[in-house]
């Protein structure tokens, strides 16, 4: 079964991709999807096997080995598909998205002429997150990690005549190559420490290590300590945390339900899933989850201020989805990794419904994304609306703490900010704030998307400049030349149903998997069967907190939504006075408080000044026209003097001359042979 | 008498063969071109179907030399000795495979004196798989040397416009280095009395001499592989040589390089190998850095394809100094795969060299339109090229790395970066010429790869995606051989530590 979900979208892959052109785009979009909707199925069925288990079930983890891989040494290491529960979960997450993602293409890439070669690309993506998600060691998990990057670098750059989507895709692309330097390393350091690559080995050998040092570059660490920083620098490239953030507001530039796949449901929580999977290994160093803890809650803050005031609709979802990882690294951080996971699952739903929800306004707006050029659309376009709000409702985690009513994302986020109060200290409380403070701004963006979207005057019709930033010529993108009606119009069913779905999962997600994922500490181990390691007295505290922590959440989301609906639906002016009056602040957020021009200056040009310097001034003039020509030069001089060189072809002297010194020694040796 | 007695014979000389039937070719008419073009294509493949046909009998649990053929020349000193190993095994293979290819890259794109052209790579192929067949150093020598004359002419006549300097400055450069190896040989010669490389491996040099006799061999195996700084010649007559001189420059040639390192350097003289190992490591480190970043700015699609040669030949010199199974397995496997995904990459730039007769990449963008199976072929081969898991290239630099990574983890960190960088410089070369929008004039006529282009890249493209998935092949053949030289450098330089502990 195991085999059937990984390998049908496989199949579908390589048949769209390479029959594409002859079975056609319709049979390759309902081959690709009909498989993908199998697969999602049986990871259903699979994932109410370990649901519904007995706690005390056999053989919670089940292995498939497929094919042997690297054999060289001590290393072995085979193509192994490892299901548990963490898998399980990630199974559902991964396929449900990925064919309601599948149907909801069929109607956004209609009128698109590479429609075959798009659902081959989605479905080998889909491929590859399950290669990782699956892995049963270190390097099968590297396999899926570069996997999904590079079907991410060929989806984002998918409308290949756009510059700036070539751009975005290369700068994804080695972002994440950065993550992996330390990915790599830290394979590296875990095999060295530990001896081996394989999970269960691995993780078995951890005990051995407390308190051991290693020796790394120069100095001595904490062995654990080392590896697992190293890994989590790969998680942070991946999820993009802060300071390797700066791709995933870029990737953007891809097809919308690119986005709503790859960069919010499924590749951009591999590290938030990486970090979980070796728990036992973050569990040995205290210190590697306080980074994981601070860096998760760094990136939930920025990238929530920075959403505050972005006018393109899904970059703001973008910035959501940068924060919202931030605050699944935090629970992770914290040690209770079921709430990292919870807050994955839930997100899934309600991010997807929100970036297929956008997709759905693009589609309507004739692919304009500027909230700015909006409003007013609720009654035009009301079931995206409708779909949109109950994403916001879930994103912005509205429920009733201390009962079971609420949202997807209340039972999650809640969670996640309990988690960080229970950590307790400095660490806790400036987790806690930045935490809360996050909500605040999360709730305040995603309603000022709602209202400059769907409320108010319609700001589209007469300002829709043709020019405006957005490239008509372009004859890659779908739906340019639909007549000149610019008029809103609602999608087809067969985008607005995978709508459907993932609204029902943003509502009910939270309800009926909370005990499961943050319950008591024995109703998670009886579900994830040590998929993730469980912390009784972690979930103890979290579960103990002030009741003035538990409303925290929801007190900070009514603030921003007072605020919001302050701002843009009653006193319209406040949004441009508080910008006029904090100019500086406004342009730091706005220009996402310039990581891009930074890493320009401090990486980008040093790079290519350091390439030509090294090209033009070391190759060219020191090795080439220096030393060589000159040595040759020197060799002229003295031939000139010794010699009259009949004709000046120096080149075939020098030739004849070399030879004739081959021939003698070879003689030479021969010679030396035959005396000897 | 059974064929495998001579297997290695026949593998080595039988394209000399179809070189001397080259000669009674006459003329340079039509029909005479066509028919050298078919004799050597036969020629090629039949030496190819030999040569798999040795691999499939090749015993992958045998850690010593097979199918050997020992015959006296000069005394004991000197003879005609032939066996390979499992270091050796898989490099036959290689170049048996890829003459085929590019006999067919250069069917139509050389019309100039054809027949020498076909002649000069039969002997160029018989040179390059005598040098790891042989098992006699005298012997070695003279085909090491022998495999720079062809490349030589093939550079000087069939090149581009500044083809005589080129193969000027290539020749200079391997020849200086093979001088001092020949001075190294023959005080190997003077220490062991006899140059049979068998007995050779089990000779102990004393460290004080072996300390020369690596400078003498690493002076003429740095300048082949090229190790930087001495990189120099490899863009310059990569850029000048035709195709299919491109494609046996990098995928064979530079192997000679990296194969001595690890036949004579770590086999032979396991101390010095050690002692220098910190200076290797340098270059290294070097050559995969410093390289990567002129790669990132350079404007020729062949220069840029040829300093990535250089960083990528920097994790094969790194993982051999190693001397650990894993280090030396992937450096070995790294050089089978870059055998493979650099001579694609080149025949690549073939492709469209031979429609636009230009290597700048300026002059290029767009083509994923007018040229999809192109597009995919170049993106399998980019891929290998920054060493995405689940393409060859991605095992080589994984295991050099992980080997390395128990000796010294600073060597590791720093050709990590190599990891960042040559992802940067692939996509980007890959971004200007397939990419964006087709809007250059001179390119809206272009034609997709036509049937002999696939035949060429086509099983390239399989055996790329096969050994990134199912690395087996190559390894287990490696396996044994790999094994023993590590066991023997753990052993010898084991040897050192224990003698410097007892004087202490």
């Amino acid at each position: 079964m195991i085999q059937a979900i990984v390998f049908f979208p496989l199949i579908g892959a390589l048949v769209a991709g390479l029959l594409g052109r002859i079975i056609g785009h319709r049979t390759s979009e309902y081959l690709t999807t009909g498989l993908l909707i199998v697969s999602a199925l049986l990871a259903w069925v699979v994932f109410s096997g370990y649901w519904f288990a007995p706690a005390e079930a056999e053989a919670s983890v089940t292995k498939v080995e497929i094919l042997r891989w690297v054999t060289s040494g001590p290393l072995e290491l085979n193509w192994i598909l490892r299901v548990d529960t963490l898998t399980a979960v990630m199974l559902v997450v991964v396929t449900t998205v990925s064919s309601l993602v599948h149907v909801y293409s069929i109607g956004y890439m209609a009128d698109d002429p590479y429609r075959a070669r798009f659902f081959a690309y989605l479905s080998l993506f889909t491929f590859a997150m399950l290669m990782l998600v699956t892995a049963d060691n270190f390097l099968q998990m590297f396999f899926g990690w570069e996997g999904v990057g590079l079907m991410s670098y060929l989806l984002i750059g998918f409308w290949y005549t756009r510059p700036s989507a070539n751009a975005a895709a290369i700068k994804a692309f080695v972002v994440n190559r950065v993550g992996d330097f330390g990915f790599a390393l830290g394979i590296f350091a875990a095999f060295m420490v530990l001896g081996h690559l394989g999970f269960d080995d691995a993780f078995a050998a951890v005990a051995g290590q407390a308190g051991k040092t290693m020796h790394f570059l120069s100095w001595d660490f904490d062995a654990m300590t080392v590896v697992c920083l190293l890994l989590f620098m790969g998680a942070m490239g991946k999820s993009a945390q802060f300071l390797l953030h700066t791709w995933l507001p870029d990737a953007m530039e891809g097809p919308t339900p690119v986005s709503a796949l790859i960069h919010a449901a499924t590749m951009v929580t591999a590290g938030v899933f990486m970090v979980a999977r070796l728990s036992p290994m973050f569990d040995a160093s205290p210190f590697a989850m306080s980074v994981v803890f601070t860096v998760g809650a760094i990136t939930a803050f920025f990238a929530a201020t920075v959403g505050l005031v972005q006018n393109d609709i899904k970059r703001v979802i973008a910035y959501s989805t940068c924060s919202q990882l931030g605050y699944m690294f935090v629970a992770l951080g914290a040690g209770v990794y079921s709430a990292g996971i919870f807050h994955l699952f839930t997100h899934a739903f309600f991010k997807a419904l929100l970036f297929l929800g956008a997709g759905s306004v693009i589609h309507a707006m004739h692919h304009e994304q500027d909230m700015r050029n909006m409003g007013g659309l609720a009654k035009k376009i009301p079931r995206t609306y409708w779909m949109m709000l109950i994403g916001t409702l879930a994103l912005t985690g509205v429920g009733i703490p201390g009962t079971p009513l609420g949202f997807a994302g209340f039972f999650s986020k809640d969670a996640i900010i309990e988690t960080a109060y229970a950590v307790g200290g400095n660490l806790g409380t400036f987790g806690f704030w930045a935490l809360v403070i996050a909500a605040m701004f999360t709730s305040f963006y995603s309603w000022r998307l709602i209202h400059l979207t769907f409320h108010g005057e319609a700001r589209w019709g007469h300002a829709h400049a043709p020019a405006d930033a957005h490239d008509h010529s372009s004859h890659a993108e779908p739906d340019t030349d639909h007549g000149h009606s610019h008029e809103p119009h609602e999608s087809p069913n067969v985008m607005l149903v995978p709508l459907y779905v993932l609204a029902a999962g943003a509502v009910l997600a939270g309800v009926v998997w909370h005990e499961n994922f943050f319950g008591h500490a024995e109703e998670i181990t009886e579900f994830f069967k040590g998929a993730v390691t469980v912390s009784t007295e972690r979930m103890e505290a979290a579960h103990a907190v002030p009741v003035l922590v538990s409303w925290s959440a929801t007190i900070a989301m009514l603030i921003g939504f007072g605020a919001a609906w302050y701002m843009y639906m009653v006193d319209k002016a406040a949004p441009a006075r508080l910008a006029a009056a904090n100019p500086g602040l406004y342009k730091f957020l706005l220009n996402k408080w310039y990581f891009d021009e930074l890493y320009d200056l401090i990486f980008v040009r040093p790079a290519n000044y350091l390439g030509t310097a090294l090209w033009k001034g070391f190759d060219d003039w020191l090795v080439d026209q220096t030393i060589v020509e000159g040595l040759g030069h020197r060799v002229r001089d003295v031939t000139n003097r010794v010699v009259k060189l009949q004709s000046g072809y120096l080149y075939h002297y020098a030739f004849v001359m070399l030879i004739g010194i081959a021939l003698l020694l070879t003689w030479v040796i021969v010679s030396a042979g035959l005396l000897g | 008498m059974n064929i495998f007695d001579n297997i290695l014979t026949l593998v080595t000389f039988l394209p000399l063969l179809g070189a001397a039937i080259l000669l009674f070719v006459p003329a340079n008419d039509d029909a005479g071109k066509d028919l050298a073009r078919w004799i050597a294509l036969l020629t090629s493949v039949v030496t190819l179907i030999l040569s798999l046909w040795m691999w499939a009998r090749f015993d992958n649990s045998n850690a010593g030399f097979q199918f050997v053929e020992n015959y006296e020349w000069i005394g004991s000193s000197i003879g005609y000795r032939m066996g390979v190993d499992g270091v050796s095994v898989l490099f036959v293979v290689l170049t048996a495979l890829l003459l085929p290819a590019c006999v067919l890259a250069s069917w139509t794109s050389i019309q100039n004196r054809v027949r020498e052209y076909m002649l000069v790579f039969l002997v160029l192929e018989t040179m390059c798989i005598g040098v790891f067949t042989t098992l006699d150093l005298a012997m070695f020598y003279v085909f090491f040397e022998g495999s720079l004359i062809p490349m030589f002419l093939i550079i000087g006549i069939w090149g581009g416009a500044r083809r005589i300097q080129a193969a000027y400055k290539f020749f200079f450069y391997s020849f200086t280095g093979t001088v001092l190896m020949l001075l190294a040989i023959m005080a190997m010669y003077w220490q062991a009395g006899t140059l049979d490389i068998r007995k050779l491996l089990a000779f102990h040099f004393d460290p004080s001499v072996q300390f020369w006799l690596w400078i003498g061999f690493f002076a003429s195996f740095a300048v082949k592989m090229p190790m930087w700084p001495f990189h120099r010649w490899l863009p310059e007559a990569h850029v000048e040589a035709p195709t299919a001189g491109s494609v046996i420059l990098a995928a064979i040639l530079l192997k000679l390089g990296g194969y001595g390192f690890i036949r004579f350097s770590l086999a032979m003289f396991p101390d010095a190998s050690l002692q220098f190992a910190p200076f290797v490591f340098t270059l290294s480190v070097a050559a995969i850095i410093l390289t990567s970043l002129v790669a990132l700015v350079q404007t020729d699609m062949k220069k840029l394809i040829a300093y990535s040669s250089v960083a990528h030949m920097g994790f094969v010199t790194m993982g051999i100094f190693s001397g650990n199974v894993m280090a030396v397995h992937g450096a070995v496997f790294q050089m089978i795969s870059h055998g493979i995904v650099s001579a694609a990459l080149f025949l690549c730039v073939g492709v469209v060299y031979d429609r636009m007769h230009t290597r700048e990449i300026s002059a290029y963008g767009g083509l994923v339109e007018p040229m999809p199976r192109y597009a995919v072929a170049f993106m399998v081969f980019t891929m290998a090229n920054v060493g995405l898991p689940g393409t060859s290239g991605f095992i080589g630099e994984f295991l050099t790395m992980i080997g390395t990574f128990q000796v010294n983890t600073w060597v590791v960190f720093f050709s990590a970066f190599g990891v960042i960088l040559s992802a940067a410089y692939a996509l980007w070369l890959y971004r200007r010429i397939i990419f964006g929008a087709l809007t250059k004039e001179s390119l809206k006529g272009i034609l997709d790869l036509n049937l002999r282009e696939v035949a060429v890249l086509a099983p390239l493209v399989i055996l790329t995606i096969l050994f990134g998935f199912y690395p087996a092949p190559i390894l287990d053949a490696t396996a044994a051989s790999v094994n023993l030289i590590a066991e023997n450098f753990s052993k010898a330089i084991g040897d050192t530590a224990a003698l410097v502990a007892a004087a202490n």
